[in-house]
């Protein structure tokens, strides 16, 4: 049992957090929200990373890697909360990889891995980065087909979150092998554990600086247990989107289960730590230009994208249920 | 990341199972409370003969020197088979340890052998009336008497003291110096008339707990652990060794009552009530990811040493957890939960503990914001 990253994971995740650091300061996420666009610049250096292609073989032109490599990519673009497509473009990328048919993945692979195309993920009513994509994934209850784009009727809606671009999509779609969309699930949710970080982060630093009564406010217990809830929430999140991502690689049997706690447990974390940090920032909180915002609709939107945590319990209820039944047939016959 | 057994790990897995399955001792005897302690301790007899009675315990103390993995492995088979706890459970998980880092040789030579075969039971004297979360401010005093401590004052919340040999006993030795300073730890003597033992019923109607009363109980030098007046460090060991130990066989107890649970409820069609199938399926989702974040624990600790901010919070997600779902289980299978008597009742009332015990949750989230977080001091 081994829950920590490798070498290179790490090394991934290094320079993940410091460029983001570097070119997604909440400055520049600002500045793409209210132009509506995403930054060109960002762009073109994820691509030259070859992030788009993270989990796509080297055969179609990607970096080889797996599901648990993209949850690094994404919990630290989540972290900077950075306006970018990269999340619905190396997800679907990954996706099409592990569940596509060898011609879904020699006509697409390529042209995302290069960055020359990229992809949506969502569902029919809200699907992100969907106008601009040559593909869209989209989920429909357990199945996920694969709509064209040049065959798609997308339709850009405005939401609360305009650091990134959604769009209603409908279309004929192809389907994927079971477990597509799990793994897109997988992939978001690792995006919301980064989301529940940063706030987190951004919380302890105000409330340890911020004194009213002549007292720093994180000194206060009613703020150190809301902060101890963060944590908790926080960490419960990344632990089951760890798990999902690793079973996206490893373990297509148990996917099904640790993809529902993944989306139940991040979708959840998510709104909650979101919300509790701009609670315990008082009203700097509910201003535009204390950045909490951000994360709070990034929560919202992918929390959407992941559908409702009452399904994602209801079939865990279903997947334990299973279980009892099967050991107790077995320890019957 | 491989969140999977290592072929090592599973070997042990393998192993342990098929001793358990060869040695198990069956369902608790249902005398009284005398009764099931003796088939307990018998238990932990056939355990230590087979080796697996102290298993992350070094070799040469007697113990299997498992790793931390094969020792929560260890937990969850324990609670998987339906096994109970060694008797001595708490010379095997605080104790023994304790005296490992603090003690001299002479005194691990005297004390832990008879830990590991359950010949000398252990209890816990920290506890007081008037010291609950507040630990360092404990009452009971010693003083050196003709070379002779004399211990007097009470302790609360003591398992097992009717059965112990040895108490790990927390006392004031000096009153002069600020609280956590004036602290000593001994290993006392349960064995003497000086110490009256009290069964404390709880809300379960049950004495799973006493009460002790020393009137100048003796102690001697050769039983103070780590030295006069570095009592408060000894028992911070205790302290770590507890909030470890136990989680996984508590872990494995919550799925099991949890698949119960889902058992009866699928018998009796409730998972097609949206509201039931969303509330059970939120604790399934708390039962693994406790385990997957416990899992997670011990790979920072083996890997870096220390637990990261993970490892503080398993306790607490523990006990929430528990108390939600023995409440719904309350809820769902209606007035026959709540017989006097009833295995469900009883989970429902004896997890009202869970919170309490072993650091209320309100302390455990102090320690969270104060130690893991960096939060100032909380007021």
């Amino acid at each position: 049992m081994d829950f920590d990253f490798s070498d290179e994971e790490k090394q991934i995740k290094e320079v993940a957090h410091e460029l983001l650091a570097a070119r997604s300061p909440f400055a520049k996420v600002r500045e793409a929200a209210e132009a509506g666009d995403y930054d060109p610049e960002l762009a073109r250096e994820l691509v030259e990373l070859g992030w788009p292609g993270i989990a796509v073989s080297a055969e179609h032109g990607g970096q080889d890697l797996g599901f648990v490599e993209l949850a690094v990519v994404l919990e630290e673009l989540g972290y900077a909360c950075a306006a970018t497509s990269l999340t619905s473009s190396a997800t679907a990328a990954a996706v099409i990889e592990a569940t596509g048919s060898p011609e879904q993945r020699s006509r697409w692979l390529p042209q995302l891995s290069s960055g020359e195309a990229t992809g949506a993920i969502g569902t029919r009513e809200l699907t992100a980065d969907a106008n601009a994509a040559a593909v869209i994934l989209l989920i429909e209850g357990e199945e996920c087909v694969l709509v064209e784009r040049a065959h798609a009727d997308v339709r850009p809606i405005v939401t609360i979150d305009p650091t990134r671009r959604f769009a209603t999509a409908a279309g004929d779609g192809q389907p994927l092998a079971a477990g597509a969309a799990d793994r897109v699930r997988s992939a978001i949710s690792s995006e919301l554990v980064g989301v529940c970080q940063r706030a987190l982060d951004m919380t302890l630093e105000f409330v340890k600086d911020r004194k009213q009564f002549g007292v720093p406010v994180g000194s206060f217990q009613a703020v150190g247990h809301r902060c101890a809830q963060m944590l908790l929430m926080t960490e419960s999140a990344r632990s089951a989107a760890y798990f999902a991502a690793w079973a996206a690689d490893a373990d297509p049997e148990r996917l099904p289960e640790a993809a529902a706690l993944a989306a139940a447990a991040a979708g959840t974390a998510a709104k909650e730590v979101t919300a509790s940090a701009i609670q315990a920032h008082g009203g700097i909180g509910f201003t535009w230009e204390a950045d909490l915002h951000w994360l709070y609709k990034r929560a919202q939107l992918d929390a959407a994208l992941l559908g409702s945590a009452r399904n994602h319990h209801a079939a865990l209820a279903r997947i334990g249920a299973a279980r009892v039944n099967s050991s107790v047939a077995a320890a019957g016959s | 990341m491989d969140l999977t057994f290592t072929d090592r790990e599973s070997a042990f897995r393998d192993e342990l199972r098929a001793w358990l399955a060869e040695n198990h001792p069956g369902t608790e005897p249902d005398g009284d409370e005398g009764e099931a302690y003796a088939w307990r301790r018998d238990f932990q007899r056939r355990l230590a003969e087979g080796g697996w009675a102290a298993v992350h315990w070094p070799v040469e103390y007697g113990g299997r020197g498992a790793t931390l993995t094969e020792s929560a492995i260890f937990f969850e088979e324990l609670a998987r088979a339906r096994a109970p706890l060694p008797a001595n459970v708490l010379g095997l998980l605080l104790a023994g340890p304790t005296i490992m880092s603090w003690g001299t040789d002479e005194q691990k030579e005297r004390f832990l052998a008879p830990i590991v075969t359950a010949e000398e039971i252990w209890c816990q004297g920290f506890s007081e009336p008037e010291a609950g979360s507040d630990l360092a401010s404990l009452k009971t005093r010693a003083v050196k008497d003709n070379g002779k401590w004399l211990v007097t004052g009470q302790k609360v919340w003591t398992s097992g003291a009717q059965h112990s040999k040895w108490c790990m006993l927390v006392a004031r030795t000096d009153t002069e110096v600020p609280k956590h300073k004036g602290l000593t730890y001994f290993l006392l003597d349960m064995e003497q008339d000086a110490i009256q033992i009290r069964p404390l019923r709880q809300i379960t109607g049950e004495a799973e707990f006493n009460e002790l009363f020393f009137e100048q109980a003796h102690a001697t030098d050769d039983q103070v652990l780590g030295g006069v007046g570095n009592g408060w460090k000894v028992a911070l060991t205790t302290l770590m060794n507890e909030r470890a130990g136990l989680a996984f066989f508590l872990q494995v107890r919550l799925r099991q009552l949890l698949d119960e649970l889902l058992a009866e409820a699928d018998r009796r069609g409730l998972l097609d009530d949206p509201i039931v199938a969303d509330r059970l399926g939120e604790l399934h989702l708390k039962a693994e990811v406790l385990r997957l974040t416990a899992y997670r624990g011990l790979t920072a600790i083996e890997r870096y040493g220390q637990p990261g901010p993970e490892g503080s919070l398993t306790k607490w997600m523990w006990s929430e957890t528990n108390q939600q779902l023995t409440q719904l289980a309350a809820e769902l299978l209606g007035p026959e939960a709540l017989l006097a008597g009833g295995h469900w009742s009883y989970e429902l009332l004896r997890a009202r503990g869970n919170t309490i015990e072993g650091g209320t949750t309100e302390i455990l989230k102090n320690i969270v914001a104060e130690r893991v977080l960096g939060l100032p001091r909380a007021r």
